[in-house]
């Protein structure tokens, strides 16, 4: 079995399963919200502000905030083991994957934090 | 040991090669998620301004009224539906549905008329 240090949880099948599972919820979460908006012709702010801070959706929003670090995880690792290889980098491709792969570990971590802080924060 | 192997020619670069619907199907898939992806801050951000008041809210309308505003979202939309479309598209297939190479074609063309349509509604909605 092919196991990698720096994927998501060093095996290729549970990446594919977690890729599946944060699919189907983001997927679900934003035809529903697309509805809501397109339905909802002027949103204003008080509805709006009810919906999102309502607890269902705080639950709700706190999967899909996680759902979307996974999923952008798995996606940007595929990638950036792809593309960013001794073809393109030669040598210096390992360090240059790595630092790449540290970078996007640190940003997706800020949103996640950046969104508990809008859900459960405000 | 070298080997007659070694010496295969191997072509991966992908500026030479021609790309079947499949192909463009795959990649447009990961360049709409790389671009989701760097979207996200300006996605939360929104999100920050609809909820903090009902100031904010206002403000944000109004930024989002304007012509440059409008072509960001639909450009962010543009990127989701394709994406959400062949995301569809790989479960279908996950279930064993259009897995043969005519099938692969069928669906991969089919995703791109999908997104065409949607990704012009959504520009309907939002002009």
């Amino acid at each position: 079995m092919v196991t990698s240090v720096t994927s998501f949880s060093r095996n290729g099948v549970s990446d594919w399963l977690v890729q599946r599972f944060s699919a189907i919820l983001l997927g679900a979460y934003f035809i529903g919200l697309f509805g809501y908006l397109v339905c909802g012709a002027g949103v204003d702010y008080a509805a709006w502000h009810a919906l999102m801070t309502s607890v269902p959706m705080k639950i709700i929003n706190t999967l899909v905030i996680l759902a979307i670090a996974a999923h952008a995880w798995v996606g940007l690792w595929t990638v950036t083991t792809d593309y960013l290889t001794r073809m393109t980098f030669g040598g210096a491709a390992t360090g240059v994957r790595l630092a790449a792969q540290a970078l996007l570990v640190l940003l997706l971590a800020g949103y996640v934090l950046w969104g508990l802080w809008m859900i459960w924060g405000a | 040991m070298a080997t007659v192997n070694d010496k295969r020619p191997v072509n991966l670069d992908l500026t030479t090669i021609k790309f079947p619907v499949t192909a463009l199907a795959s990649i447009t898939h990961r360049i709409t998620g790389v671009a989701i992806f760097l979207a996200l801050p300006i996605l939360l951000w929104m999100l920050d301004r609809s909820l903090a008041s009902p100031e904010s809210f206002a403000q944000l309308k109004d930024l989002l009224a304007t012509p440059i505003a409008k072509l960001v979202v639909w450009a962010m939309l543009a990127a989701l539906i394709f994406h959400l479309v062949a995301g569809i598209k790989h479960l279908i297939m996950d279930l064993g549905i259009g897995e043969s190479l005519e099938g692969g074609r069928r669906g991969a063309t089919l995703v791109f008329i999908i997104s065409v349509v949607l990704i012009l509604l959504a520009g309907v909605w939002v002009w």
